[in-house]
């Protein structure tokens, strides 16, 4: 085992990583910061975002139009007071990224242009074409490069936090390429690691979210916050789950159903327009969008192919020229991956798992209640997207928090000495762990056996529309998978890049990451935003105005307990979206 | 749904296990939809779990999953199984690179000629934040957009015969790069990377095959930012023979 050390140390190369490393490389040069990322920085998913970030930027915009179109999509479990920190510190960290370089599309004049979104009444998000995420990623990647104070550690797969006297003091991880241990002692942590998409089969999130930051807070004794609010994203390719960006809807494209009808007309969005109608229609919220769609489902409108039922997302009216200006990655995805060309056809889609607005829960300066741990971006929970996340908030939502994380965890490092003798027993420890778990060829459970089941579980008692029958079905399943974890055995026993070991890690992070969600599910018996009960199909402020938080318990499902929603400006009322609101 | 089926050939190299990389055949069912990148999954979940190789995003923006399809650099993702038949289809890493294990090469080299071309903004003075955005017109952000697509997914340097030839030449893609920024409005620092790229193992090594414009599949077309690169410095120089010192 290797013993290394730093002052603050980031879990995550993506979007909210680098700039919370640069953040906090900028606030404090005398303090070394390091990146770990079980990938290279520019593979993170990250780069898979396609259609903007919003920020007030224009003249017709406001800042208070911006916070309550985020609450109100937010079916009001948001904290206002992230809100309107959030909202605040938004353009200009837009425009920070500007001059890092980012190429955002512009207005004719050289001034940043923006598109309208879902559930945003006002057009504000910045885009860079349809690759925002990518083209984020890499200025972020690239300019943090410029700085000689953040070190790297690229391919390093961490498995655990170094907790000692009651506050984080680091991480263990396996480089890859070797299979060798590092202890690496921090003063501060920032987990940074995004999503957990994975834990359902149908997902447009990449192989690598996993939820491992989740767990590992979890794991360390932090709470998940607001765990059951998964997104789904109402248009995903079937068989892959790529996603096409809402932007494809928001530069004027249509759901048709099977009849060739635009059915959101009859789910309270309002009336069909030729043109693109802010907060209407197919620029309504996602998580409305989805629920329609398994209305249609039971309506028997959709149609059925051999990866499920879909309907049509039509853009053909557009004509080539705004398709290849305004959304060609659109095109080139149709093209490469369902092999049909979207300025001819129409292209099947179905709602697919894409974000999850719970996470690690921290307050308003990326703070978990575990002293000296942090955390950004997709894994934290601030809350700033409630119950239901707009689309374009959550890239902007990464600089905005990730800035804050990091100049909190340098702030914090400032204060603290780096850990004694007591750490390297601990990381011994966790050595012995992760021998015990994985370096054994017999125990007969396989890697992708579990996951399989774990995802077919997942889906089926947390989906779109959920029930107490379902869940604790759900739940029953993933007790067993945990407990047939134990048995899991791995062919691979080499050191050298071994994949079906740090598979099997993520499948174990991924099975307390979904009791997480189950259980707080079962636990919230209302329907708010993307969490719908069938059993319970009001929303309940007065019992549910709340937020979850699961801790995990040493054996057995998770603990849930409940933490008031921070209300500033904005009384709960009810989401109006098709008419003024 | 046909029974048919098609066999991979793909490397193994198991430096725990054998001195040097061989073959190793699976047979996985052909189907329409399956990508290269799904036949590789589908022989790790169900046949071999000691099979490695990258992925990540099967979407073709991450980069992580180039390697070789019967010879030629491909990101595997996007490579669709009946695009490469009858078969047998041989997978194998990327040209040019050590190989780690298996399908998995190492790009420590790449990583450090990417930082060595400065690719970040560079500025005599930095704007506040506070006066907002940059002005830069649509026609000044096609100048450098199409080498800004690049991916990172390094099939150029596998295609490049000249990097296998000569290790040191910092290659198609950070070249490029370098360019993205040189022709970006907001940038400044194109006299800066000059010195640095018209080095020895700079530009002149490339000979312009043209094979890395071949294989990207971002259409990034690297060989032609070099060649701009090359018009660049020659200018330059041929000024620098005409005008008398000190006049630019």
């Amino acid at each position: 085992m290797e013993l290394l050390s730093c002052d603050v140390l980031v879990v995550g190369g993506g979007g909210a990583g680098l700039r919370a490393a640069i953040a906090a490389v900028e606030a404090d040069p005398s303090q070394s910061v390091a990146v770990i990322s079980k990938v290279y920085p520019m593979r993170s998913h990250t780069v898979s975002a396609e259609g903007g970030a919003a920020a007030v930027i224009k003249g017709a915009d406001s800042l208070d139009d911006h916070a309550y179109d985020t609450i109100s999509g937010g079916d009001w479990l948001s904290d206002q007071d992230a809100v309107e920190a959030f909202v605040r510190e938004a353009p200009q960290e837009m425009v920070r990224v500007e001059h890092w370089g980012c190429p955002w599309s512009r207005d004719p004049d050289g001034h940043i242009a923006v598109r309208p979104f879902g559930g945003m009444k006002v057009e504000r998000t910045w885009f860079a074409a349809d690759k925002t995420g990518f083209h984020m990623l890499h200025a972020l990647f690239q300019t943090s490069l410029k700085y000689e104070g953040i070190r790297r550690f690229d391919e390093c797969f961490v498995t655990g936090l170094l907790v000692d006297d009651g506050r984080c003091q680091g991480v263990v991880a396996i480089e890859i390429a070797t299979g060798k241990v590092l202890a690496i002692a921090a003063k501060a942590v920032i987990l940074c690691t995004g999503g957990c998409g994975k834990v359902f089969p149908f997902t447009t999130n990449a192989n690598i979210k996993n939820g491992d930051g989740m767990a590992l807070a979890y794991r360390a004794g932090a709470p998940l916050k607001d765990m059951e609010f998964v997104q789904y994203h109402p248009t995903g390719l079937p068989f892959t789950g790529i996603l096409i960006t809402e932007a494809a809807r928001s530069e004027g494209g249509w759901l048709l159903n099977k009849d060739g009808y635009r059915y959101l007309q009859d789910y309270d969005l309002g009336k069909p327009e030729h043109r693109p109608v802010l907060r209407s229609m197919e620029l309504g919220p996602r998580d409305r969008l989805s629920q329609a769609f398994v209305k249609e489902q039971e309506k028997g409108r959709t149609f059925s192919g051999p990866y499920g039922d879909y309907v049509h997302l039509d853009v053909r009216h557009l004509g080539a020229n705004v398709i290849d200006k305004k959304i060609p990655f659109v095109r080139e995805l149709c093209l490469k991956y369902q092999n049909i060309d979207p300025v001819r056809e129409m292209i099947p889609v179905r709602p697919v798992v894409h974000y999850m607005m719970g996470g690690i829960s921290t307050d308003i300066h990326g703070a978990t209640p575990l002293p000296g741990l942090y955390a950004a971006g997709e894994a934290a929970c601030v809350s700033i997207n409630g119950a239901n996340r707009l689309g374009s908030n959550s890239l902007t939502e990464l600089l905005v928090f990730g800035a804050r994380a990091g100049r909190s965890a340098v702030a914090f490092a400032a204060g603290q000495k780096l850990p004694g003798p007591a750490l390297g027993a601990l990381a011994h420890d966790e050595e012995v762990r992760l021998h015990g778990t994985f370096r054994r060829s017999r125990g007969g459970e396989r890697v992708a056996t579990l996951r399989a089941e774990m995802q077919k579980a997942t889906e089926e008692s947390a989906g779109i529309y959920r029930s107490e029958g379902l869940l604790k079905k759900g739940a029953e399943t993933l007790g067993k998978l945990q407990e047939r974890f134990s048995h899991l055995s791995l062919e691979d026993q080499s050191y050298t890049f071994n994949t079906e070991l740090t598979a099997a890690q993520e499948l174990s992070f991924m099975l307390d990451v979904a009791e997480a969600i189950v259980h707080s599910a079962l636990a919230r018996r209302e329907s708010r935003g993307s969490h719908q009960r069938t059993d319970y199909p009001a929303r309940d402020d007065e019992k549910f105005l709340r937020h979850s938080l699961a801790f995990r318990s040493a054996s057995g499902p998770p603990r849930i307990e409940y933490l008031p929603v921070t209300i500033t400006r904005w009384p709960p009322g009810r989401r109006v979206y098709g008419k003024s609101a | 749904m046909s029974a048919a089926t098609v066999t991979l050939e793909v490397a193994r190299y198991r430096p725990e296990r054998e001195a040097s990389p061989c073959f190793e055949a699976y047979e996985v069912p052909l189907r329409n939809d399956w990508t290269v990148l799904d036949a590789l999954n589908h022989i790790k979940d169900t046949a071999d779990g000691s099979l490695s190789f990258r992925w990540s995003c099967r979407m073709g923006v991450c980069g992580s999953c180039g390697m070789k399809v019967n010879g030629e650099p491909k990101l595997t993702c996007g490579t669709f199984l009946s695009d490469c038949l009858p078969g047998p289809i041989r997978v194998e890493p990327l040209d040019y690179f050590p190989v780690i294990r298996d399908l998995v090469v190492d790009i420590t080299d790449f990583m450090k000629k990417l930082r060595k071309v400065k690719p970040w903004i560079i500025r005599k003075q930095e704007k506040p934040t506070s006066q907002g955005e940059y002005l830069q017109t649509p026609d000044q952000l096609d100048a450098y957009k199409p080498f800004s697509m690049c991916i990172n997914c390094l099939l150029c340097y596998s295609a490049c015969p000249i990097y296998g030839l000569e290790p040191s030449f910092i290659g198609p893609a950070a070249l490029a790069l370098a360019q993205r920024y040189n022709q970006d409005s907001r940038d400044e620092g194109s006299a800066e990377r000059l010195g640095i790229v018209s080095e020895h193992d700079g530009i002149w090594q490339c000979t312009f095959v043209g094979e890395c414009s071949k294989v990207c599949p971002k259409n990034v077309d690297p060989a032609g930012a070099i060649q701009q690169y090359k018009l660049t410095v020659a200018a330059r120089w041929f000024r620098s023979l005409l005008l008398p010192k000190g006049a630019h």
